[in-house]
C-alpha cells in the first residue's frame, strides 16, 4: 500500500521536530515499510488512517517516531573503542579519581542496552576494584519502548551471538527458555532512563561518554548544539567516544582528538 | 590466512566458505572430525578452524579435544559453529579448548564480529 506524498511529508516533519532526525524523500519505501508494520501492531487498518490518528494523538506520534528509528546495536560494537577504554582511558581516570572514588559513564542513545552492559562487563572483568566505588553507567534513549527493553537485560540468541565473547556469555548470562538473561551483578552497575538529546539533560557529570551512531541522524546545527552542551557537562579529563564514522572536531572545533588502538576519543580542549 | 571449515552439511560449509573467502581466507573443508584431522595432516596448522558439534564418525567436540592434546596446533584459533545453544554446552566447548562459539543460525555480521574478537579481521 503506497503512502501519499502528504503522509510522507508529515512523517518527515514529525521526525525532524521530535527527534531532529533527517529522513530524505528517497526513503519513501522505508516510511511505507515501517508504517505498515506499525499499523498492523496497533490494529489500525491502513497507513492513511494511522497518519490521520497521529495528527491528533501524541501516543501514535511517539510510536511513529519509534518505528522510524534505527536501533541497530551490538555488544562491544566496533571492539576497538572498548580496548582503548580498557588500556588507556579508564586507567588514567581511575588514577585521577583516587580521592573522590566515583565514576559516571553515559551511554547516550543506548538502544536496547548492549553498549551499557558491555561497559559494565568490561569494568567487572578488568577493574574489579571499581565495583566497590560508586560506579554508575547511565543509558539513555529517546525511545521509551527500547529503554524498557534495555532495562530487562534479556537478549535473543541472535543478539548474544553478536560481538560478545563466549567467555562472557557463560560468565554473565543465564539462559532462560530461548532467551539469555544478564546476571544481577552486571545489571547493578547500569541504570536506564528515557531522554531526548534535544531536551534538557537531566544528567550527573559523566566522566566518560559513549555517544555513538546517533549524531549521524541529526542536521549540522543539532550536532553542534549537542557537542557544545556536552562541553559544558563533561570534565576536562573526561573522554567522549563517537561512532566509527563520526568526528567531533569537524562539528565543533573545541575538542582535542586522541587516537590509539585503532580507535579515537575526544577531550575538551583546555 | 588459512581456515578449515568442518561441518557435515555441504550447504553450511558453502556459506561459511563464502564468508571466510570474502575476509581473505584460503579455505579448506572437511565433513566430519576424522576428515578434519586428515585434512590438517596435509595442510599443517591453519589459522582458524570453524567446527560444527554434531557430525558422524567424529564430533566437533572430540575433534577439539584431539587437536588441543597436540602441541603443534596451539596457535590455531578454534570456533565452534553449532545449533547447540545451552550455556552448559558453550562452557564445555570452551573448557575443551574452543576460543569462540557461534550458535546457529548466524549472519555474516556475527561471523565478522567473532573474527574481530579473535584478532583475525
Ligand atoms: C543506531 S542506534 C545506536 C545505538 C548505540 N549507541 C550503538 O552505537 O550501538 C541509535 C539510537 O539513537 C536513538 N535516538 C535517535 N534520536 C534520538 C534523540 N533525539 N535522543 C536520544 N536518542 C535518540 C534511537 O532511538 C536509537 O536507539
Amino acid at each position: 500500500m503506497p503512502v501519499s506524498a502528504a503522509d510522507v511529508q508529515f512523517v518527515r516533519e514529525l521526525l525532524q521536530r521530535r527527534a531532529a532526525i533527517q529522513v530524505d524523500e528517497t526513503k519513501e519505501y522505508l516510511i511505507e515499510m515501517r508504517l505498515e508494520q506499525l499499523a498492523r501492531e496497533v490494529g489500525i487498518a491502513s497507513i492513511p488512517d494511522l497518519v490521520r490518528q497521529a495528527r491528533g494523538q501524541k501516543t501514535i506520534e511517539t510510536r511513529i517516531v519509534e518505528a522510524m528509528t534505527t536501533h541497530e546495536t551490538s555488544f562491544f560494537r566496533d571492539l576497538h573503542p572498548f580496548n582503548l577504554l580498557k588500556k588507556e582511558v579508564l586507567p588514567q581516570l581511575v588514577a585521577a579519581r583516587q580521592t573522590t572514588r566515583s565514576l559516571t559513564i553515559w551511554s547516550a542513545a543506548c538502544s536496547s542496552g548492549q553498549e551499557a552492559y558491555s561497559l559494565s562487563m568490561l569494568i567487572l572483568e578488568n577493574f574489579p576494584d571499581l565495583a566497590r566505588w560508586p560506579v554508575r553507567i547511565i543509558g539513555t534513549d529517546i525511545s521509551e519502548q527500547i529503554v524498557a527493553k534495555a532495562r530487562e537485560g534479556k537478549f535473543r540468541q541472535l543478539d548474544v551471538n553478536r560481538g560478545l565473547p563466549a567467555t562472557l556469555l557463560v560468565k554473565y548470562f543465564e539462559k532462560i527458555g530461548a532467551e539469555w538473561q544478564l546476571k544481577p551483578i552486571v545489571r547493578s552497575l547500569v541504570d536506564f532512563r528515557q531522554m531526548n538529546l534535544l531536551d534538557t539533560w537531566n544528567m550527573p557529570r559523566p566522566d566518560i561518554v559513549f555517544m555513538r551512531n546517533v549524531l549521524i541522524y541529526f542536521d549540522q546545527i543539532t550536532k553542534k548544539n549537542i557537542l557544545v552542551k556536552l562541553r559544558g557537562l563533561i570534565p576536562k579529563d573526561g573522554a567522549l567516544f563517537l561512532g566509527a564514522a563520526e568526528t567531533a572536531t569537524t562539528i565543533d572545533d573545541k575538542w582535542d582528538r586522541f587516537a590509539n588502538e585503532n580507535a579515537t576519543y575526544y577531550r575538551v580542549r583546555p | 590466512m588459512r581456515a578449515l571449515v568442518v561441518d557435515d552439511s555441504r550447504a553450511t560449509r558453502t556459506i561459511l566458505k563464502r564468508a571466510l573467502t570474502a575476509q581473505g581466507f584460503e579455505v579448506f573443508e572437511a565433513g566430519d572430525g576424522r576428515q578434519a584431522l586428515e585434512e590438517l595432516a596435509k595442510t599443517g596448522p591453519v589459522d582458524l578452524a570453524l567446527v560444527d558439534w554434531n557430525m558422524p564418525v567424529m564430533t566437533g567436540y572430540e575433534l577439539i579435544r584431539e587437536v588441543r592434546a597436540r602441541k603443534d596446533m596451539d596457535a590455531m584459533a578454534i570456533m565452534m559453529v553449532t545449533t547447540e545453544s545451552e550455556a552448559t554446552q558453550v562452557q564445555k566447548a570452551l573448557e575443551a579448548g574452543a576460543n569462540e562459539y557461534v550458535m546457529k543460525p548466524f549472519t555474516d555480521a556475527v561471523l565478522k564480529e567473532k573474527l574481530i574478537l579473535l584478532g583475525l579481521a
